[in-house]
């Protein structure tokens, strides 16, 4: 007993040093980029006082404002149709028999796994020749052409975003309980109404994680929607990319601190949401759990009485 | 019989249900009555559940039909069956409270507001949870859940009520509560109940009638005096209960006997069974139990009305409120009797283990089985 404490509290020190630096290499580079877009100097690595002329710039900045309606648009329509479809599309490989059903588990990860400069690269061979064939059969020419831009972005952005959906609901779905369902049939209900009086409801957490993920996905997207977008509609993160091209602005320090700054608010905002709900109700029955636990407390207050016992001179 | 009085009946017509080649439920025939409690009883894996499920519908026999009411229902989907059912898992729906979880039935078949606000209170208080309407399923303790189940089902007044193993998550303690409550309920409510266990004193404590289920057959059919006093099968024998079984043979006998040769090399004359199949040469088991058998000093059994064997005392074991003695038959075999320890003496006299003593049992006690 005695001689092993000295080695756990290494390995507590070891654990959490490790976690602290993890954190440092995770935020510090945001904190520089926060810090340098309230920063006077228009270049180089100095501090020349505290500004926020770059906020308001960034309101003149035309490119920039549209560029992030845009992608607002386009992640909003995307996440809609991808929660829908990937909810959809969890329920049926997961809920149903089919003849390929292990296939079609399996193939849903594709878009998930293969590199985004894969399905960029085939949305944009598909993308010309669906265009290019429906302007033949139109009869439009060079001047009233279809173009890729916001509608091909959006059909691109489902596409990756409907199997990130379909990942996040699946896991939900694996732990529902599925007598719940059977349970809403025994009462009287029939498939619709199970759906959505007990299915849809039991998985919403993981609706809503998927539709939080979609929509992040979408918004900050660049290799796939580089490919796919036109010269009528550009995104933010395509725009940003541009702009840096040319000169470093600071307006691009604080357009990305403000979208920082937004998806934060929204992590914790689901943060809120989920817990909020799960207090409410923890659904699962663990009757056997609460031995344990006692276990453990018992095994803690054991181990304080040695700890102040041997503490003693 | 009219389809009225039939309300409440389960008529089960050589039912099978094969899962790919295995076979879970094997040409089942069984009848409820209407109003009984009925246990399904057997090991994990016997059939039982699959049998409950083809019942509430969730599983489609493979063969056969399923009478619920007197209606044949093998097609009926379960959403439409006048059954309700209470899962092992309970399964509460998480984000409605308790009241919503116990009105859903009745939502479901769009009954008016003030009706299936009054049903929710009375039901409520029927499984005594009068004031826990607004909680959440979360905020329950396990028997609190149970009894939210129970009331969610049986608030829709069905025929017959499904119920599929639903103490084996609670302690025991709870479970013995629950025994007494699910008793009552069923004498409230004079509803037919269809209960699934693997818990013997589950079932004989509860039951009208106990069908015993191995390996997807109905073994035994019968009240619970009938399948601990008369087992018909040995697995019935072996499954309730402790059992002395002794390997014998058929020697003789006729219409009010049947005379058997133990291993041990005793003849022993038993109660007929009424089986036409315990011809000389069939070998058989012959049980008996432990607290039916007597173990005295050499000679102290009355032949008469006794079967009686010698042997040897080889262990005696005192167990707080009764004791148990083993002895060892002329060819080893081994023989449990227990009696219970009354006022402080030892309730076999002064044996002890080494001697030679009788062990019997009254004529009609021991059971042949096969």
């Amino acid at each position: 007993m005695i001689r092993r404490r000295p080695s756990r509290r290494f390995a507590n020190l070891a654990i959490g040093s490790a976690s602290v630096l993890v954190y440092v290499f995770f935020y510090v580079p945001v904190a520089v980029l926060v810090l340098f877009s309230f920063n006077q100097a228009r270049t180089g690595g100095r501090w020349g006082g505290f500004t926020t002329e770059w906020y308001s710039a960034l309101f003149d900045n035309d490119r920039l404002i549209t560029a992030a309606q845009n992608s607002l648009l386009i992640a909003v329509v995307a996440t809609a149709v991808a929660v829908v479809l990937g909810t959809m599309l969890s329920l049926a490989i997961d809920r149903r028999t089919f003849r390929g059903r292990t296939a079609a588990q399996q193939v849903v990860y594709l878009p998930v796994i293969a590199p985004e400069i894969v399905t960029g690269v085939a949305l944009l061979a598909f993308f010309s020749l669906t265009l290019g064939r429906l302007n033949d059969l139109l009869g439009r020419g060079a001047q009233d052409a279809l173009r890729m831009g916001r509608p091909t972005i959006i059909i691109a952005h489902v596409a990756f975003c409907t199997a990130f959906v379909a990942l996040v609901v699946r896991s939900s779905l694996r732990t529902l309980d599925p007598s719940l369902e059977e349970a809403a049939q025994d009462l009287g209900a029939n498939a619709w109404t199970t759906f959505w009086r007990v299915t849809l409801p039991s998985i919403m957490p993981g609706v809503l994680g998927g539709a939080l993920l979609a929509f992040t996905l979408s918004l900050d997207n660049f290799v796939i929607t580089f490919f796919v977008s036109g010269p009528g509609a550009t995104t933010l993160p395509i725009e940003v990319f541009g702009q840096l091209r040319r000169t470093i602005s600071p307006e691009v320090n604080a357009i990305s601190t403000l979208i920082f700054g937004a998806s934060t608010l929204l992590l914790v905002g689901a943060l809120v949401v989920q817990s909020t709900v799960s207090r409410q109700r923890s659904q699962r029955i663990r009757p056997l759990s609460r031995q344990p636990r006692n276990r453990a407390a018992q095994a803690r207050a054991t181990q304080a009485t040695h700890t102040q016992l041997e503490g003693q001179p | 019989m009219d389809q009225h009085s039939q309300r409440g009946t389960v008529s089960l017509r050589k039912v099978t249900k094969r899962f790919g080649d295995a076979v879970a439920v094997n040409a089942v025939n069984l009848e409820v009555e209407a109003g009984e409690f009925i246990s399904l009883l057997g090991p994990s894996g016997c059939g039982k559940t699959t049998t409950l499920r083809m019942i509430s519908g969730f599983e489609l026999p493979t063969e056969g039909r399923v009478h619920i009411s007197g209606r044949d229902a093998t097609d009926t989907p379960p959403h439409l069956r006048t059954v309700n059912s209470v899962f092992q898992s309970y399964a509460l729906f998480g984000h409605m409270t308790v009241a919503e979880n116990v009105a859903f039935g009745l939502r479901v078949k769009r009954r008016d507001k003030p009706t299936i606000e009054r049903k929710v209170q009375e039901t409520l208080d029927l499984v005594q949870l009068s004031d826990f309407g607004s909680r959440f399923p979360g905020q329950l303790s396990g028997g609190q859940q149970q009894r939210v189940a129970l009331a969610r089902a049986v608030i829709n007044e069905p025929d017959v009520l499904l119920l599929d193993e639903p103490l084996s998550a609670l302690d025991l303690k709870l479970r013995q509560a629950m025994r007494y409550e699910l008793t009552r309920l069923h004498d409230e409510l004079a509803m037919t109940f269809v209960f699934v266990t693997h818990d013997q004193t589950e079932a004989i404590t509860m039951s009208d009638r106990i069908a015993v289920m191995d390996q997807g057959e109905i073994h035994q059919l019968g009240t619970p005096v009938d399948i601990y006093e008369r087992p018909a099968t040995r697995f019935v024998a072996e499954f309730i209960g402790e059992v002395n079984m002794l390997e014998a043979t058929v020697v003789g006998g006729d219409g009010t006997r049947t005379e058997v040769l133990l291993s041990s090399g005793d003849r022993l004359t038993c109660a007929p069974v009424g089986d036409s199949r315990l011809t000389p040469g069939v070998s058989v088991v012959l049980t008996v139990r432990p607290q039916r058998v007597l173990l005295t000093p050499e000679g102290g059994i009355d032949s008469q009305e006794h079967a009686s064997l010698r042997g040897e005392l080889r262990e005696l074991l005192f167990l707080g409120d009764s004791t148990r003695g083993t002895v060892g038959l002329a060819d080893g075999t081994e023989l449990v009797a227990v009696r219970h320890n009354e006022d402080g003496t030892h309730p076999f006299g002064t044996l002890r283990p080494g001697d030679r003593v009788d062990v019997g049992w009254r004529h009609g006690t021991a059971c042949l089985v096969q």
